[in-house]
């Protein structure tokens, strides 16, 4: 496990530093003199060079990408030109929203998926197996974004259950800052739940063909008690994982569904400072975003490898 | 000396296929789709109802008649007419970022299964990097340095596709690298080249076909995304995405206009899925030979 472990670490290190350089040549080296860029053509040279100074572009390349990732390490990213405020406050800020978002989905999903999965399995080749694979196959087609304003024309339009958009904030509790999240959620998890639903009934399907199944019921052991005291233990096994990757799609997913529902995330950070031409917030937002895509698919290899030791075997 | 016999998928071609395929409920149906997609596409280039470009606010947010068979827009565009236009952009992104997604991808998927060792080990660790970077996220990027446009949506997309292309290549590839006639190829003095190029390419050619239409419902979706967000196709080409941002301006004057757009995505993407899973199970020996 350790020789697994030390493995995945260095692929894990070395994927971030690559991301990292990726990301700083696009965002930092490509655009040119980004003190030219916020001032205009028509500005002065000495405050275009006044302001390179305030925000550190007049250093070499190195120097910057070397004070970049020691910032990042040590949570100093910056400060924003447009809101005058350390990158790092805003970006916590907006990930108050956008990480339980993500979370409700991913619950919302695994719920879903779980259910319908375990039920087509269940009903394999019935009337139910092939609604809720109809269902899912029209699920996946379905563009999250277009479900979230269908979801706003309902429910907010027509029975004005839920606003329209907009977020109150945890101050004003927990309840109305969840309610405001419920259809964003939703939104997400549909997409997400057809995915998981299909390779639940899957992995289900294959786990009722193996031979202990078959032992266990010629053992007397009821239908219900074989599914859910021997065969869903098993099948959760790459569902889970997938779960886990599924996790990395639903933080990127946020992107648009923020913008759908005008909700104050790191999504709608990101877009207003690509509009304020603010680059240092757009640059540490994206890399924030790789990173925890990279290290959620980590903890998922090592998950898997803990669960299944087949895994770790068959990578050493 | 006589040519090795290529070895080809087995029953992937002639009538007997096609009437399989006809035959298989979910190849028809994705196929009936994917080809509407591709009719109305077509279509746009030589007929619509009316002028897509054409401003009348006289006629603005008009609802379905016998002028304008789906009404209006808020600019009095009509929207059957945009609809039709609209899926050109979806076909042109999906195409070309497939293509660039299978083009460079296979490359370095043939590259790591022919080459093995350290050479693999790269290209497979390159892969898992492009994985960090999902559509938006690249597209983001672009937009940032470059400005929003299809051009940049096509790129980023295509990039996203790559690493997906380059994985599932080098593991079909590395099954077919084992068989017993690629081996009597290496033994009759074949070079690597040659035999990616004459046994392996054309052995890994189905499962590349699936995932190519997979990949392409995938890019008409993140195409409407990126056009939903203003990062991809601008004014005043239309895009299913860009009518579903505008219309959600509307929902109380004319909520129809959000679920119009939302369908022809829907029905695209739906009919490609489709296809693909069709394909896979006509390209998949074992339920063939079942039947």
């Amino acid at each position: 496990m350790s020789v697994f472990l030390f493995k995945r670490l260095i692929t894990l290190i070395a994927t971030l530093v690559g991301a990292s350089i990726v990301v700083f040549l696009v965002l930092e080296i490509l655009p040119g003199n980004a003190a030219q860029i916020l001032m205009g053509p028509d500005a002065s040279p000495d405050a275009v060079q006044a302001l390179a100074v305030k925000l550190g572009i007049d250093r070499p390349p190195l120097e910057r990408y070397g004070h970049w990732v020691a910032g990042m390490l040590t949570g100093n990213l910056g400060e924003s030109y447009a809101y005058s405020t350390p990158v790092s406050e805003l970006v916590l800020e907006r990930l108050s929203l956008t990480v339980p978002l993500a979370s409700m989905a991913m619950a919302l999903t695994a719920l879903i998926a779980l259910a319908a999965g375990i039920y087509a399995a269940s009903r394999h080749n019935k009337l139910g197996d092939v609604g809720v694979m109809g269902l899912s196959q029209i699920g996946i087609a379905i563009p999250n974004f277009w479900f979230a304003i269908l979801l706003i024309l309902l429910f907010s339009v027509h029975l004005k259950w839920f606003s329209a958009g907009g977020f109150p904030g945890w101050s004003e509790g927990i309840l109305p800052g969840l309610r405001a999240l419920l259809l964003p959620a939703i939104s997400l998890a549909v997409v997400q739940s057809a995915i998981l639903a299909r390779i639940t009934r899957s992995a289900v399907l294959e786990v009722l063909r193996e031979d202990f199944v078959r032992t266990a019921r010629a053992k007397g052991v009821s239908r219900r008690g074989t599914l859910w005291g021997h065969v869903l233990r098993n099948a959760m096994i790459p569902v889970v994982t997938v779960m886990g990757l599924q996790f990395a799609e639903l933080l990127a997913g946020t992107i648009v569904v923020e913008s759908v529902f005008y909700l104050p995330g790191l999504g709608r950070l990101i877009f207003q400072s690509i509009s304020n031409r603010d680059l240092i917030v757009v640059r540490n937002c994206v890399m924030l975003l790789a990173a925890m895509v990279v290290i959620v698919n980590f903890v998922v290899d090592i998950l898997y490898a803990a669960i299944d030791p087949r895994v770790k075997a068959s990578d050493i | 000396m006589t040519a090795l016999p290529v070895a080809t998928p087995p029953l992937a071609h002639g009538p007997a296929f096609w009437r399989r395929a006809f035959a298989h409920r979910s190849f028809a149906i994705g196929a009936v789709l994917t080809l509407l997609l591709v009719v109305a596409a077509g279509l746009s280039l030589v007929w619509t109802p009316h002028n897509p470009y054409d401003v009348n606010m006289s006629a603005k947010l008009l609802g379905p008649g016998a002028a304008h068979w789906l009404g209006t827009d808020p600019y009095g565009r009509d929207i059957a007419s945009l609809l039709l236009v609209g899926a050109r952009a979806s076909i042109a992104v999906g195409l070309i970022a497939v293509g660039i997604g299978l083009v460079i991808g296979t490359a370095f998927g043939l590259l790591a299964s022919a080459r093995r060792g350290w050479s693999e080990e790269l290209i497979m660790r390159l892969a898992d990097f492009g994985f960090a970077f999902p559509a938006i996220l690249s597209a983001i990027m672009l937009t940032a340095v470059f400005g929003p446009g299809m051009v940049n949506a096509i790129i980023a997309i295509g990039i996203y596709n790559i690493p997906t292309f380059a994985r599932i290549t080098r593991a079909s590839a590395n099954a077919v690298w084992s068989r017993e006639f690629v081996m009597a190829a290496r033994a009759c003095g074949k070079g690597s080249f040659s035999i990616t190029m004459e046994h392996v390419l054309p052995n890994i050619a189905s499962v590349l076909i699936v995932q190519a239409t997979i990949r392409f419902a995938i890019a008409i979706l993140a195409e409407a995304a990126l056009s939903y967000l203003g990062l991809g196709t601008q004014p005043p080409q239309p895009s299913w995405g860009r009518m579903l941002s505008e219309a959600q301006t509307l929902l109380f004057q004319a909520p129809m206009l959000a679920v119009y757009p939302g369908v022809a995505i829907a029905l695209a993407v739906l009919g490609l899925n489709l296809l693909g899973d069709g394909l896979s199970d006509l390209f998949d020996p074992r339920l063939a030979r079942k039947r």
